[in-house]
């Protein structure tokens, strides 16, 4: 029980991590590596304007810091002609030194200072303390999920989604795919450094190297989100990366309460259970042809 | 309507594969035309088309549209007032995105708010009564996905995309020519009747010299990136095919030839 509602307040959180590197990698079709770099960006803002005595607006500014960070990706790939994965990769790399310099130093701790969910602690006394910082993160996580789903359905959103189908077809058709590209990019890093920013008020601490690995993170919630929900809709497809997120805390949780795995060993875990659910339509396709492969030796 | 001056368009220049693909050509259409170009293979027919589109810039020339110099306008800026198809019946649609989402992307063009709804009840009827006219059964396949269309229903939704709000020129580049023949022809009658309806301004790129001769009121010959045979009224009427491929011939210097070509008469 106690495993299940810390992965659920952790994935509530990752969860927006995981509707960032849904918008880059399932709505744009586009690989973004700037995900690292802006989880640690919010991290760092989020937690340096708590020790200052600031939480919400380390959050607040967490969001912008993750949008502007969006933004230079999406420059580097539309108006400098950047191949997008190393448009991705330049902006974290970067990002590095703008991370530490915010931090001036490797890590921050957030121990003794405010953070967001102590305002709700000042107006609910009796409560439970775990369950109202869960109830916080939960309604933070809903309300961007159903203003993403919203904006998804508006002229505008439509036109993001149909950059990443058909970029052809939409520079044709009166909409300007840089524009649609760079906003994507911001959201999706906004999301991201959000993200990020929750992690360290509520773990209490920001680390430069908070992000590594973020990328495959937010994938493999994408990627369990999906087995279990199917690839039918875009609102679905929001709403199962944050179930996909809670799941994947959870199934680290257990991995880890098995003593068969070492902390160390979960990056590499992640990466598997990527690499396999990502080549899994190819596998498929493969089966099917050498059946009909059999089928026609029979025939003969 | 559209006033096309002295425009020329070299590829790779400076390099061992320099290609003039416009020479100097001047072009011009009065409101409500409806020109069909032919010509053979590597002409510039598409890149005359692109030119005007605004794939990419010319060297020289200016372009007017309904009195506005749009020659160094962006793409999908000028994508407003011009509707286009290709041969390529994915090219003009998105395929994961629904026969209504694609319909409403293409009517976004009319609407001044981004962030109104996709899905407005009145935006839906109206797709759908437009759907009907094609007759293609398709207004009752809305929330179908674009891909798992057909290459002639698809290039139908194409055709009523570009011209769901009317726009100042149409270009067709040879857009029944992937399209079984019946299919062809039913959907040539649909930008037809769409075309007159809304007295479009329209230029359609085809390899069929009888359809050429037979739709619209006025054929223009390519070759070479220049315009060297324009046709229009009684001269046009009357002309036969080995009259017209003569012409080619005194003009071009060369042979008619296109792969694609059907050298004949029908339509
Ligand atoms: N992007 C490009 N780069 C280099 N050369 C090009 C480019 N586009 C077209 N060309 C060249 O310009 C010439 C005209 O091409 P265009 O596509 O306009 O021919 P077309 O008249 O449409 O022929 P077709 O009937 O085969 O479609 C060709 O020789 C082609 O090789
Ligand atoms: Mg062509």
């Amino acid at each position: 029980m106690e495993i299940a509602a810390s992965a659920l307040l952790l994935g509530l959180q990752y969860a927006l991590l995981a509707l960032g590197v849904y918008i880059t990698f399932r709505v744009l079709n586009i690989p973004d590596l700037t995900v690292d770099g802006s989880f640690t960006l919010g991290a760092a803002v989020s937690a340096v304007l708590s020790v200052a005595g600031h939480p919400f607006l380390g959050l607040l500014a967490a969001i912008l810091c993750g949008a502007a960070a969006g933004s230079v990706t999406g420059f580097l790939q539309t108006k400098a002609g950047i191949h997008p994965i190393l448009a991705g990769i330049l902006t974290m790399s970067g990002l590095y030194t703008v991370n530490i310099t915010i931090m001036d130093a490797p890590n921050v701790s957030l121990i003794g200072k405010p953070r967001f969910y102590e305002a709700v602690y000042a107006l609910l006394p009796n409560a439970d303390k775990d369950v109202l910082k869960t109830v916080c993160v939960a309604v933070i996580c809903a309300g961007i999920t159903a203003a993403l789903i919203l904006f998804f359905k508006t002229v505008f959103g439509l036109c993001i989604r149909a950059t990443g189908n058909n970029e052809d077809m939409v520079r044709a058709s009166s909409i300007n795919t840089n524009a649609a590209k760079i906003t994507a990019l911001s959201i999706a890093n906004a999301l991201v450094a959000l993200s990020g920013g929750l992690i360290a008020q509520t773990g209490g601490f920001a680390d430069v190297n908070a992000g590594s690995g973020m990328i495959v993170v937010g994938l493999a919630s994408v990627i369990i989100g999906e087995v279990i929900f199917g690839r039918r809709s875009l609102t679905l497809g929001l709403l199962s990366a944050v179930v996909g997120s809670v799941l994947y805390r959870l199934i680290i949780a257990l991995a880890l309460e098995t003593n068969i795995f070492s902390a160390n060993a979960l990056k590499l875990l992640s990466a598997v259970i990527v690499g396999i659910t990502l080549c899994v339509p190819a596998v498929r396709k493969a089966i099917a042809e050498q059946k009909i492969r059999k089928g026609a030796r029979k025939n003969a | 309507m559209l006033n096309v001056k002295n425009l020329s368009k070299t590829f790779l220049k400076g390099t061992p594969n320099e290609h003039t693909a416009l020479q100097n050509l001047s072009l011009h259409l009065e409101k409500g035309d409806f020109v069909t170009v032919i010509g053979s293979n590597g002409a510039g027919k598409s890149t005359l088309f692109n030119a005007i589109a605004g794939s990419f810039l010319c060297e020289a020339g200016s372009i007017v549209l309904d009195g506005a110099d749009i020659t160094y306008k962006k793409e999908h800026q000028r994508a407003k007032q011009i509707g286009r198809i290709f041969q390529d019946p994915m090219k003009g649609t998105a395929p994961d995105l629904t026969v209504e989402e694609n319909l409403a992307l293409a009517y976004a063009k009319s609407m001044r708010n981004p962030f109104t709804s996709a899905r407005r009840r009145k935006d839906v009827d109206f797709y759908r009564a437009q759907l009907a006219r094609l007759d293609m059964g398709l207004e009752e396949r809305m929330r179908t996905k674009m891909g798992q269309l057909s290459g002639g229903q698809r290039q139908a939704v194409t055709l009523l995309m570009s011209t769901i709000v009317t726009p100042k020129l149409l270009l067709l580049d040879e857009h029944t020519a992937a399209l079984d023949p019946v299919t062809a022809q039913k959907v040539l009658e649909i930008t037809k009747d769409i075309v007159s309806e809304n007295q479009i301004t329209t230029m359609m790129i085809t390899h069929n010299i009888g359809q050429a001769l037979h739709t619209g009121n006025r054929t223009i010959m390519l070759a070479n990136g220049r315009i060297v045979l324009d046709l229009q009224g009684t001269e046009r009427e009357n002309i036969t095919l080995p009259e017209l491929l003569e012409m080619y011939k005194e003009k071009a210097g060369k042979v008619l030839d296109n792969d694609r070509m059907l050298l004949s008469d029908a339509e």
